[in-house]
């Protein structure tokens, strides 16, 4: 049995008055989509992919001419600076590309991926043994403007526990691929988090393989870079396979802040959350959440549920978020999905206001609010702590531009 | 002597039919320490009266006037007129996700007194307070209103109330969909306050239920958009007794 719900709704939100939220939630089913997830052509090799055009389901709502130079251009493949805060049971180090990990969690399925793929010359491994490791957080903070590609293996062995946090500053002009094996049984939570500066480009693909009862937990945050794309895809393929995929992103003034999640259900009892919310200020901030779910046939007893929710700060702003599901079994747990892209709620800074709480403060208490529970499920509390701060730091700037108007 | 005047206020709302006029003509004087009971039927405009005193955007003044001790709050924001002593209890508090009651409570003190509460004193206060009003200590790490009960939002209400302090307090059904046990927990925080305070209330309701708890100086009888009929306490029992149904064919007929 075939069951397909697509979702193909584009919530957009741009210069109206509109209060409260515009919400989204289950319809649509019987519709048959043009091509299901797991047909879409993937590839190690950047030739095997056509030129660029900008209509493709994976770059439609991406401004390519910002990154063409990524997709198709001379890459810098070599080794890049960064600095490590070694942990317990956890070896991180510079390996060749014909390692025997590299290609196994994932192949690319879009041109600047492949991109990467093809010119990288080393990849960056780090591989966590430790049933009881640290945390280790990897700080690139000196690629340079000039375009490069980036290649990195995160390989959790079977049983083992860690946290990585793949942290992004600075200058860059980067496309790169991220493989994350998770070995049965293990536990593992994967961080990046982008704060570039405000002229960075960056497309990353992420993909994840997990293993028998083993455990990811995967958080995206952006807060900083003219055009910041990451793409995780999680392919959950031994029984009792879990992710929890969340993100949080802050978009300003002409900053387009981009991913594009998939769960692939392929092993049965399989469970996913997918929990992402964005926060969107300024003239051309724009946003972009596209949430695909797979249900195999393989892959009965499954629980999943994705949510996107975005919260507009000003005019001039656009947020789309597509949710689509796909179930091609009739043995499921549960399955559901919500998107929804509000204006600030006026009645909310009203109770906060009532209580004589300032309207910038009562602003920030609601927004903050809003983004929290991402940032506290992250695990770290020195990150989140940064974090909160980082998320304090750009409603400062709402409120400077509110008042400069 | 602190009073809040009301004088000849009309408001308006806009709809999608256009501007609907809601209170036509509305005068009121409480002076500190004293408690006026507004009653009347559904839909007759006592929420648009509390929500305008407190600032609400919605809701426009077309004309007239609300005064603090001859301040002019209509020309206050809504969080100036919060920290000028107005408070007004929501028939329908709204819920604020991520944002945890005890930094709710702090922030709104801090931000009422102008300093921040002294760490030790406002801890003991919120507890005592919360202990009256039979809250659960848990609510203070909850996130505000969210997923509260009805009656669990009414007694966060009055908790405010208490902590807060203000001068004057609106409050707007604080009575509905609350069974006995509550109404009594929540009308003695309510007496408490104005023990403690001296505080002033316009306490709004549709049922004569809670005037037995909450003793009110003044009844005034609300109907479409103006007060038709005011009175002392005896007031409230004989609109017990006979409904609204005489203002309501006495406005029919003119
Ligand atoms: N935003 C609005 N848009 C349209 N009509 C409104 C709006 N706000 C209030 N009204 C109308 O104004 C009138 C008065 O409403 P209000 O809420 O003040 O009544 P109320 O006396 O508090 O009623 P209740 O006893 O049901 O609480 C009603 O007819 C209501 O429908
Ligand atoms: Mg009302």
């Amino acid at each position: 049995m075939t069951i397909s719900a697509p979702e193909t709704t584009t919530t957009k939100l741009e210069n109206t008055g509109a209060l409260g939220y515009k919400k989204h939630t289950d319809g649509g089913w019987g519709l048959v989509p043009i091509q299901t997830r797991s047909e879409r052509f993937a590839s190690t090799d950047v030739t095997d992919f056509p030129a660029v055009t900008g209509r493709e389901a994976a770059w439609k709502l991406t401004p390519v001419d910002r990154v063409s130079d990524l997709i198709d251009g001379q890459l810098d493949g070599t080794e890049y600076n960064f600095t490590v805060t070694e942990a317990p049971g956890v070896s991180v180090e510079w390996v060749n590309r014909s390692d025997a990990r590299i290609g196994t969690a994932g192949k690319p399925e879009d041109r600047a991926a492949a991109n990467a793929w093809s010119q990288v010359e080393k990849a960056l491994s780090i591989t966590i043994s430790g049933e009881e490791s640290g945390t280790v957080r990897i700080e690139r903070a000196n690629l340079g403007s000039a375009p490069r590609a980036a290649h990195t293996v995160i390989e959790a062995k079977p049983l083992s526990r860690g946290l990585i946090i793949l942290h992004n500053t600075g200058k860059a002009r980067l496309t790169e691929n991220v493989e994350i094996i998770v070995g049965d049984a293990a536990n593992i939570t994967v961080v990046t988090v982008q704060q570039w500066d405000d002229d960075a480009v960056h497309l990353a693909s992420h993909f994840s393989k997990v293993g028998r009862d083993a455990k990811i937990k995967h958080v995206v945050v952006t807060l900083g870079g003219s055009v910041v794309r990451i793409n995780p895809s999680t392919h959950l393929v031994g029984t009792g396979a879990d992710v929890d995929a969340l993100g949080l992103y802050f978009a300003d003034a002409g900053q387009h802040l981009e991913q594009q999640v998939y769960v692939d259900h392929d092993a049965p009892h399989t469970r996913s959350r997918v929990n992402y919310k964005g926060a969107l200020q300024g003239t051309g901030a724009r946003t972009v959440w596209i949430g695909d779910v797979l249900i195999r046939q393989s892959a009965t007893g499954t629980d999943s549920y994705e949510q996107n929710r975005n919260l507009v700060l000003t005019d001039g702003t656009r947020a789309d978020s597509i949710p689509n599901l796909e179930i091609e079994t009739g043995d499921i747990a549960g399955a559901g999905h919500a998107s929804a892209t509000g204006r600030f709620d006026d009645e909310q800074l009203f109770y906060l206001q009532a209580r004589g709480i300032r309207e910038d403060e009562a602003r920030r208490l609601v927004v903050r609010g809003f983004l929290t529970d991402i940032v506290q499920q992250i695990g770290d509390p020195e990150l989140q702590e940064k974090l909160q701060d980082a998320i304090e730091q750009e409603l400062t700037r709402t409120r400077l531009s509110t008042d400069g108007s | 002597m602190a009073v809040l005047e009301i004088r000849d206020l009309h408001v308006s709302v806009e709809t999608d039919q256009g501007t609907k006029p809601i209170l036509r003509g509305v005068d009121l004087t409480i002076n500190k320490g004293e408690t006026h009971a507004i009653m009347g039927p559904n839909g007759s405009g006592k929420s648009t009266l509390a929500y305008t005193i407190a600032g609400h955007p919605k809701y426009t003044v077309d004309s007239g006037s609300i005064t603090l001790d001859g301040q002019d709050v209509l020309a206050m924001s809504v969080d100036e007129r919060a920290r000028a002593g107005l408070f007004l209890a929501m028939q329908y508090p709204v819920e604020i996700p991520g944002v945890t009651v005890t930094n709710f409570l702090r922030t709104a003190k801090t931000a009422i007194d102008g300093e921040a509460p002294p760490i030790r004193h406002w801890i003991k206060d919120v507890k005592s307070s919360m202990k009256n009003l039979r809250m659960d200590s848990t609510f203070a790490e909850r996130n505000v209103n969210e997923g509260f009960s009805g009656g669990e939002k009414k007694r966060h209400e009055i908790l405010q109330l208490e902590l807060l302090k203000p001068t004057f307090a609106v409050l707007d059904e604080t009575d509905s969909g609350l069974d006995v046990d509550a109404l009594k927990i929540v009308s003695e925080g309510v007496n408490r306050a104005k023990e403690n305070t001296n505080l002033g209330v316009l306490l709004i309701t549709h049922y004569t239920r809670i005037l037995r708890y909450i003793r009110p100086d003044f009844v005034h009888v609300f109907v479409n958009g103006r007060i038709a009929e005011q009175g002392g306490p005896e007031l409230a029992d004989r609109l017990e007794n006979e409904g609204y149904d005489r203002f309501l064919t006495d406005e029919a007929t003119v």
